[in-house]
């Protein structure tokens, strides 16, 4: 490309915010930069030797002038912090009603989960004005998902959730980057988001899209090797290397996969309503407030339930003795989030099977 | 030689410099006078001469890196030399060149002179600091030579304590070792300013120099340790299995953010602050004024060094720390730009009214202050919450800390051993092609480093070998300004060494300076005073203007 930009896209709701910051900063502190240079420049020339304008110094202490040129730096400072803060704090706090998607970052690849099932590497396609939530985690190493022209970005992190949100304005492809250095390929773990309008996004992640070509198939992710090459080249040759895939597999969406898992894994034995129950029932658990066997409590979410799996003994229910073995090695973080997709479901109108 | 040194006579009473006398220099000779030698200005040449092996080794590094970035795709290099590249020339440029850069070597040499004292408290704690700093330096160099580390400067976790399959223990160790001589130079810095200072000599009459060596040195003391215990758990989680940082083995992934940066952080200020102290020095001496607000300056480095310990979340904004911890950060950060703004107001003060000379120094002074504006403000940009979302792990963060602790850092470094390289070696240097090398650097460095903040503005995420096309060009435009600069930073290499044989006999006094020393002899004897000095007035006692240059007595200088 010859042309030169020197603005990235600005694309989504957050993305204009952060702008207008910007340009507060790019105003208030520039200004800043060239009152001071000019008037040291100024003083070192019009000082200069030779041109008789010196005055000895009386060492006279001039508090009132270090006080009055450090109110004006007081201020700006003041207004960036209010400012950052705002749209910091908004930033990172996910609106109740947002869709969510799932992000696994892994040496060196994305791999992304949408509600209905449907699974993609290293692209994310999503609805225009609609508020996305991604929650994401990491199979290895720190990663950070990086959208420039979104302005936002999240460390991805190994044993624990965390969360990013945003909406996007423009329909469009942009960057997505792995800002967090991995390893090795750090550089390649890169792809592409994909904004589409509310209505195609809903064809897409149907699988009927004509556009974006056919349904991909890309179930065992895990298998893949050969990404560098598949970062770039786009639908077919991703559903080529997966089409070992079960179809059926596919269709399923993300509350179905994880009732399969709670099923195929025998949770149910000890997980159900009712007095001697071995294990706390489920129902109504997701954003609930647990007592713990040591007497504090914990909020239900994300990262209690992966934990409550992984090492069922870091926190224990009341009432409950510590009996659950762990599914360490034995469901992978795909499975995690579909179990979790699964138990939010759980809302204790008796949907479910139980 | 025609051009206008400062080897000149500034007033008719002064006695002419004489070579051959007994200083520090030749008082004895040999390999082992050096090796065992206790004098802190000999100690302060030997560290010399190691951080400049480190500098040019880590300058190699950054070359290759610059010539590397200058095409999207692999150049001469696959992604992992890519890697262990950049880490290499990060560790090296920070632990090896930049920390100990202006303290152990302007400071070694000038601290106990300029307190008036014969030595530092303990001279022979402080030639253990050089032998632990070179041992450090050894296991480094030893973890280059067999193939280098990937794991970043910063050893983030559990990539370097689990995933990383190159010389991480070699290189920590390196590290772990070097901090040793840290700790000790502030140690040593620390008890010399409180125990060492001669009559008269109050706390308020000290050079700013010294303030911001002290306050250098409490970071040292204190933050050092930190991050040694932290390399530490890496080698141990690394070496043995035990689950510290790693989430596999029940460890967490952002304790080693928090305890890394809780040193890293303080450590920008140890490599800043005593480049502050420089430019309080030389734009005194240059503008002959007191420093405007001498104590604001003073004052302003301890406020610095100690808000430089609660500040540390705000390399972790994006990191899962909490919006509350991160807002506390943030508004912790901006109190750094209070402090930081004083200092540059006051530094301009200065000049005002003043008699301003253009020297190599003083060029390199003004450099400095054009650089760290551009570095402190660029960091208000990063300590903005919401700013740094976007920006963090971008280019626009390497830009910015390369503008402070490089092109500030290495402006005031260079500017001070411009400015004492008389007193250190007896010898000048021909001043027109200082001034063209501070220029020089000053150009290079903005071309160099300006278009790395559009890159990260635009996204360009750092520690990447391949890139998208759009971004090439600016990186070309990066990579032309670096040669620039790498030209810059050579050149006084060749200047600095050719005024040892060639360059004019010193005066003690070329520059016209305050200071205890610059009322001793150049160079100056092994302990520095015939007799205890007794000082009766403030630091930077300007009262008079100097003649120009071109109109002092005894324009041709003497060659010896």
């Amino acid at each position: 490309m010859g042309s030169v930009r020197l603005l990235p896209p600005t694309a989504s709701t957050f993305a204009a915010e952060y702008d207008g910051l910007f340009w507060f900063f790019m105003i208030s502190c520039g200004l800043a930069f060239f009152v001071t240079f000019t008037v040291m420049m100024y003083f070192a020339f019009r000082y200069r030797r030779g041109t008789g304008r010196y005055v000895p110094s009386q060492g006279v202490a001039h508090t009132w002038v270090e006080v009055a040129w450090s109110l004006p730096v007081f201020f700006v400072v003041a207004v960036l912090f209010v400012w950052g803060a705002r749209i910091f704090i908004d930033a990172y706090t996910p609106p109740k009603d947002a869709m969510e998607i799932f992000v696994t970052g892994k040496q060196w690849m994305w791999k992304v989960q949408h509600p209905n099932g449907r699974r993609e590497i290293n692209e994310l396609h999503l609805p225009t004005k609609t508020p996305i939530k991604l929650t994401l985690t990491s199979e290895d190493v720190i990663h950070s998902f990086f959208i420039p022209a979104f302005r936002t970005k999240r460390d991805v992190l190994p044993g624990r959730y965390t969360d990013m949100w945003f909406e996007a304005t423009e329909p469009g492809q942009y960057h997505l980057f792995c800002a967090e250095y991995c390893g090795t390929e750090h550089s390649r773990m890169v792809g592409r988001i994909v904004a589409m309008e509310p209505d195609d996004y809903q064809n897409w992640v149907g699988g009927t899209d004509e556009a974006e070509g056919q349904p991909k198939q890309v179930a065992s992710l895990a298998d893949a090797v050969d990404r560098p090459e598949k970062t770039d080249g786009g639908e077919a040759k991703a559903a080529e290397a997966e089409s070992d895939a079960d179809p059926e597999e596919q269709q399923k969406s993300m509350v179905q996969a994880g009732e399969q898992l709670f099923q195929m894994n025998a949770c149910a034995g000890c997980h159900y309503a009712g007095d001697g129950a071995p294990c706390p029932d489920l129902e109504g658990l997701w954003k609930s407030k647990r007592p713990m066997a040591d007497g504090t409590s914990v909020m239900a979410d994300e990262n209690y339930i992966r934990e409550s799996i992984l090492n069922p003994q870091a926190k224990v229910v009341m009432g409950y003795a510590p009996v659950m073995p762990s599914f360490q090695g034995r469901i992978d973080e795909e499975g995690i989030n579909q179990l979790i997709a699964y138990i939010k479901s759980l809302d204790g109108s008796g949907g479910a099977s139980n | 030689m025609t051009a206008i040194t400062h080897d000149e006579n500034l007033t008719a009473g002064e006695p002419a410099p004489v070579a051959g006398r007994t200083n520090y220099l030749n008082a004895s000779h040999g390999l082992k006078s050096w090796l065992l030698t206790v004098d802190h200005k000999r100690i302060a040449i030997l560290y010399l001469l190691g951080i400049t092996f480190f500098f040019a080794l880590g300058g190699i590094f950054a070359v290759l890196l610059r010539v590397e970035l200058s095409t999207p795709g692999p150049l001469f290099v696959e992604s992992d030399t890519y890697n262990r590249l950049f880490t290499m020339h990060g560790i090296i440029m920070v632990f090896f060149f930049l920390v100990p850069s202006i303290p152990a070597t302007l400071g070694n040499f000038l601290v106990p002179i300029m307190i008036g004292a014969k030595d530092l408290a303990f001279p022979k704690i402080n030639l253990l600091s050089w032998y632990i700093y070179m041992l450090g330096g050894l296991f480094t160099f030893a973890s280059v030579a067999l193939g280098g580390v990937d794991t970043g400067w910063t050893f983030y976790t559990p990539y370097s304590s689990t995933y990383a399959n190159s010389n991480v223990m070699l290189a920590a160790v390196g590290v772990f070792i070097s901090g040793f001589a840290s700790i000790l130079t502030g140690l040593n810095f620390l008890v010399s300013i409180h125990k060492m200072r001669a009559p008269g000599m109050t706390w308020f009459r000290l050079p700013l120099f010294i303030w911001a060596q002290y306050a250098t040195s409490l970071i040292m003391l204190l933050g050092t340790p930190v991050v040694a215990i932290t390399i530490l758990l890496v080698a141990v989680e690394r070496g043995l299995g035990v689950g510290i940082f790693d989430p596999k083995l029940g460890g967490d992934p952002v304790l080693f953010q928090h305890l890394f940066w809780f040193y890293s952080h303080p450590a920008v200020y140890i490599m800043l602050l005593p480049g502050m102290g420089v430019i309080s020095e030389l734009i005194s001496c240059f503008s002959r004024k007191p420093v405007f607000g001498y104590k604001f300056i003073a004052f302003s480095s301890l406020a610095i060094a100690v808000l430089g310990f609660i500040v540390w979340g705000h390399h972790m904004f994006t990191s899962s720390q909490s919006v509350y911890a991160g807002t506390a950060f943030s508004l912790l950060t901006m109190f750094v730009a209070v402090p930081s703004a004083i200092k540059v107001f006051n530094w301009t003060a200065t000049l005002f009214q003043g008699s301003i000379e253009f020297t190599g120094p003083m060029l390199y002074a003004l450099g400095f202050i054009g650089l760290f504006l551009i570095g402190g403000l660029t960091g208000v940009f990063l300590g903005t919450l919401g700013l740094d979302l976007h920006v963090h792990d971008t280019y626009f963060v390497v830009a910015h800390f390369h503008f402070v602790m490089v092109g500030a850092t290495l402006m005031a470094y260079l500017g001070g051993l411009h400015f004492w390289w008389p007193k250190m070696t007896g010898r000048m240097y021909p001043q027109p092609i200082a001034r063209f090398s501070a220029g020089l650097i000053f150009v290079g460095f903005i071309l160099a480093f300006m278009p790395q903040f559009v890159l990260g503005y635009l996204g360009m995420p750092r520690r990447y070998h391949i890139y998208p096309e759009e971004f090439q060009m600016l990186h070309v435009l990066s990579t032309a300004g670096a040669s620039i600069l790498g030209v810059g930073y050579i050149l006084p290499v060749f200047y600095f060494i050719w005024s040892l044989r060639y360059g004019d006999v010193a005066q003690d006094n070329p520059w016209g300076a305050a200071g205890l020393e610059w009322e001793i002899q150049s160079p100056p004897t092994q302990f520095n005073f015939d007799e205890t000095p007794v000082v009766r007035h403030d630091a930077y006692d300007y009262r008079t203007e100097l003649p120009v240059p071109g109109e002092r007595q005894g324009v041709k200088a003497r060659s010896v």
